[in-house]
């Protein structure tokens, strides 16, 4: 009678738990997704619209602009300011890698090892971000000046010296040096590593580890070979959240730099509040959006978009 | 209940259709007013996708559901009167025991919400546990608390998704007598999903054996076990043992025709063949077998090969000569028992056999699907 | 000593985590020490005298709570829109399919991942073009702006772990797609929303760069209060509504944390 072959263990592809039936409810979803992306549309997809075509005028702040398709400003901005443009990639590549190597432990301490602790931690990771990141900043150059403990400390113990030898002080202080920007810039963006690496990890199962054990592998190799691959996702995320931002960021190195620190967003700054040249500004703030759209476009490319939110 | 039976549910010619795959094949079902319903099947067959279709939560690709003489296919979910008790039990967690089972009263404007859901905590069984939140609760708490959030509202159908498959087995088995006896109480239509037919033996007035999409057999408990019309219901209910066999022309005689299955001429009564047929699977269920004679020709010699002890039971498999093993179940009433290695005599009444179509897949339904 | 040793080979982890957690500590206790300062001088960074000035006269040093009074009246604002806004696009996300599903997830993923000087000045240049003057409804637009983003990722985090059979249960029991949304869906994902505006209030109060570039010198906000004061002399009140909001912060959140413990607990 059944001549319909046992299809094996297919279930409902609705059993997985997904939508409610989408056919009688098809406009629900675009009516609640128009005002948000509407505003986001106007006020942050227009304006780079406008960045680009201001970065292509010409003129000045008295005698207006005129659009000329200037596109020779873009090579002026770059052979000007280029060695702020990598001074911020390479400070923002160093904050990353070293948010990376603090932020990953802690982050696996909370997701795995913390137990009744997890809340109050992640409670106590959370709260600074919470407040006024300039106060605490501040903070940093009590914390970095030259009569407190740690500058005493570090002169002590070579660091200073070790420091300096690889350029990132050019004195016997912490203070307004490159440590010191970079020291301020992983502090500032560490909460956006520890947060998605923390909801990766917390995502693995102990119970893989506990195979792996099982399975001969040392502590070292089980992370090698599946905690490290399995956060990978909560890595990437977390790289790009903080080295993006870090690359734009400009109030570390006003505080804790010196004039040899300036990052191409204290440029971008002045260049248009100060010195009112809005088509180099714009440029040089085009520019910058490029490498980043950039490396989200590999990171899509390679992932997809789903994991991004 | 009543001659008037305008409550029935009827499925007329209903299907599903995901895409390219079939979940529901063309249905036509006519479920009694106050019955009490089964749809059984192994996960995969459809059968959790037409109760939803029941239920609203799933657009029928095709065809037609009536309660009665009112076509209830084009009302959405929450219009319908037909309520369900979901396999995973949706309880509302912000809600407490009451809020839950008042739920539906409320949104149809009910005054007397509150007594109404009292009773219907007091009638499984839950009563003075109102104010308790879902998860102060066991799943066996919760799950009566799902049943009594449906029932208040006196759905003309009351649709249960494998309520029973997270409860253990002692607790499951209670709960399959609490719920028979309380839709005899309370008189309403139950159609319940299952994978499990033990469970829908026990529970279900008739039921419905499905697979792969299509209903197999409907029928009665009884009927369903003792004479099915497929290898998939003869294996998926219980064990069958099958042995290949032809039908001996010009052999029916009152009431018996013969059959020669490996160099024996077997008998099997006559209306339990089905017409036409000339190559057959002759089926024998285990407990109908008896190592030793019981008179008749229905009688084959074999080793036996294993035994089990399962309590009520002794379960045997024995080797025939031609390599095919057959079960026989004995009940442990004290009787000798076959030892390993033991040649024994298998035989059965001719009244116990049926015969089945050879063309069918001789292990359809034998081998079931993981829980889902 | 080596008892010592061992316990921090054994548990690295813990001690890493620790040595973390310490600095990203530190500052916010400097900050509270430092409240209670008599300093030398117009600048905050040496510790001279105990006192508890700050504390007794937070508003002393003009201009600083009319800074605080606007950065919260926008911060709330900014954050009852943006939630509103976002928690439409998480549910719209989490709870149904739709066409354009990647380019939503990306549209929403970039002013996450901007750096806030190319967000203020592009902003700028559209004011700018749209004749917009600059002030506390140009800043209030942009903190709108940038915190939809994170509104949508707390919400759809929260609306991914609600079980979909309970809006089917809610409709199977009769109720309208309203009620269901109304009875079941928004009470079960309000933690996420909460969180969701918080996140986006505290941003708003905290953010100086866009904040700069579209703000007029009559509209000054708490940051950019505090920024002057860098350059030109900070105060210790600054201090002081730096210790109170980490305070308030870390009330709020662990408040938040036992209200969902609470109702976690299992009993039976």
């Amino acid at each position: 009678m059944s001549e319909a072959a046992t299809s094996g263990s297919l279930t409902s592809p609705l059993a997985t738990g997904s939508a409610p039936s989408p056919t009688r409810r098809n406009w629900v979803p675009y009516a609640l997704l128009l005002p948000g992306l509407l505003w986001l549309s106007v006020f942050f997809v227009l304006p780079m619209v406008t960045l680009a075509s201001q970065s292509l005028q010409e003129g000045n702040i008295d005698e207006g602009y005129v659009f000329t398709g200037n596109v020779g400003i873009y090579a002026e901005a770059f052979s000007r300011y280029w060695p702020h443009m990598a001074r911020s990639l390479t400070y923002a590549a160093l904050a990353t890698v070293l948010a990376l190597l603090l932020g990953y432990p802690l982050a696996y301490f909370i997701a795995q090892k913390a137990g009744r602790w997890k809340n109050i931690v992640l409670v106590l990771v959370i709260a600074p971000f919470f407040t006024s990141f300039l106060i605490r900043t501040l903070a940093w150059k009590t914390i970095l000046s030259d009569n407190w403990v740690v500058t005493q400390w570090a002169q002590q113990l070579g660091i200073t010296d070790a420091l300096q030898a690889v350029g990132l002080t050019s004195t016997d202080s912490l203070l307004f040096s490159p440590f010191a920007v970079v020291m301020g810039l992983t502090y500032n963006f560490l909460p956006f590593m520890i947060l998605p690496l923390y909801a990766s990890l917390e995502r693995l199962d102990p119970r893989l580890l506990e195979a792996a054990g099982d399975l001969y592998a040392t502590p070292m190799q089980a992370f090698r070979r599946v905690t490290w691959p399995l956060s990978l996702p909560g890595v990437v995320a977390g790289t790009l959240l903080t080295f993006i931002p870090a690359s734009g960021d400009f109030i570390n190195a006003r505080l804790l730099g010196n004039t040899q620190t300036t990052m191409i967003g204290s440029v971008i700054d002045s260049q248009f509040l100060r010195v009112l040249d809005y088509p180099l500004a714009a440029a040089l703030s085009f520019v910058l959006l490029l490498i980043i759209v950039t490396l989200v476009a590999l990171y899509v490319r390679k992932a997809g978009t789903e994991e991004l939110l | 209940m009543g001659e008037t039976r305008k409550g029935d549910l009827h499925l007329v010619a209903l299907t599903k259709t995901f895409g390219t795959f079939t979940a529901v094949q063309p249905m036509d079902l006519t479920i009694p007013q106050g019955s009490f319903f089964a749809l059984l099947g192994p996960s995969g067959c459809g059968k959790t996708t037409t109760l939803r279709m029941i239920a609203g939560l799933e657009a029928p690709t095709a065809g037609s559901i009536r309660i009665g003489d009112q076509d209830i296919t084009a009302t959405k979910a929450h219009q319908r009167n037909v309520n369900t008790v979901f396999q995973s039990y949706a309880l509302f967690p912000h809600m407490t025991v009451l809020d839950n089972v008042m739920f539906g009263l409320k949104r149809r404007g009910d005054k007397d919400a509150r007594r109404k859901a009292t009773e219907a905590l007091e009638l499984v069984q839950l009563e003075g546990l109102g104010g308790r939140k879902p998860v102060q609760l066991s799943g066996g708490m919760q799950q009566r608390v799902a049943l009594a959030r449906a029932l208040v509202n006196r759905p003309d159908v009351l649709l249960l998704d494998e309520p029973l498959g997270a409860l253990d087995l002692k607790l499951r088995r209670q709960m399959q007598i609490e719920l028979k006896r309380i839709q005899q109480e309370v008189g309403l239509t139950f159609i319940h999903v299952t994978h499990d037919q033990e469970e829908a033996m026990t529970m279900a007035d008739t039921i419905a054996v499905m697979n792969a999409g299509f209903v197999e057999q409907i029928g009665d408990p009884a009927t369903l076990y003792e004479q099915p019309h497929s290898t998939f219901v003869a294996n998926f209910l219980g064990q069958s043992n099958l042995l290949r066999a032809e039908v001996v022309p010009g052999s029916p005689r009152d009431g018996i025709t013969l059959v020669r299955s490996h160099d024996a001429d077997l008998e099997v009564a006559t209306d339990h063949l089905p017409a036409g047929a000339s190559d057959v699977w002759l089926g024998v269920r285990p407990e109908k077998l008896r190592l030793g004679e019981v008179g008749g020709p229905n009688r084959l010699r074999g080793t036996v090969r294993d035994v089990s002890f399962t309590g009520v039971a002794i379960q045997y498999i024995v080797r025939m000569p031609w390599g095919r093993e057959l079960t026989v179940v004995q009940q442990n009433d004290g009787s000798a028992r076959a030892s390993l290695g033991e040649d024994v005599t298998v035989s059965w009444a001719a009244e116990h056999g049926f015969a089945l179509d050879a063309s069918q897949d001789a292990e359809a339904g034998a081998v079931v699907e993981d829980d889902v | 000593m080596e008892a010592i040793i061992n316990w921090v080979r054994r548990h690295l982890v813990a001690f890493a985590a620790l040595v973390v957690l310490a600095y990203l500590l530190v500052p916010n206790v400097i900050v509270a020490v430092f409240s209670f300062n008599d300093p030398e001088g117009k600048f905050n960074y040496n510790f001279n005298r105990f006192s508890t000035d700050g504390w007794t006269n937070p508003c002393g040093t003009p201009g600083i709570c009319d800074a605080v009074g606007l950065s919260l009246r926008i911060g709330i604002t900014a954050s009852l829109v943006a939630t509103v806004l976002g928690t439409m696009i998480a549910f719209a996300l989490g709870r149904y399919r739709f066409r354009g599903r990647s380019g939503t997830n990306l549209l929403i993923f970039m002013p996450m991942a901007t750096p806030e000087v190319v967000m203020g000045s592009s902003l700028l240049t559209l004011f700018l073009m749209m004749g917009l003057p600059t002030g506390p409804l140009a800043i209030l637009i942009a903190h709108i702006m940038f915190c939809i983003s994170f509104v949508v990722v707390a919400v759809k985090a929260r609306v991914a772990t609600l079980d979909p059979r309970l809006e089917e249960a809610a409709a199977d029991l009769g109720a309208t797609p309203f009620q269901t949304f109304l009875r079941v869906t928004l009470p079960l994902s309000a933690p996420g929303i909460a969180a969701g505006a918080l996140l986006a209030f505290s941003l708003s109060f905290d953010d100086y760069i866009i904040t700069n570039f579209n703000a007029s010198p009559s509209s000054i906000t708490f940051p950019m209060y505090v920024w002057g004061a860098s350059a030109r002399g900070v105060p210790v009140q600054v201090y002081v509504i730096g210790t109170v909001m980490f305070l308030i912060a870390l009330t709020v959140v662990i408040a938040g944390q036992v209200v969902s413990n609470r109702r976690n607990r299992q009993v039976a």
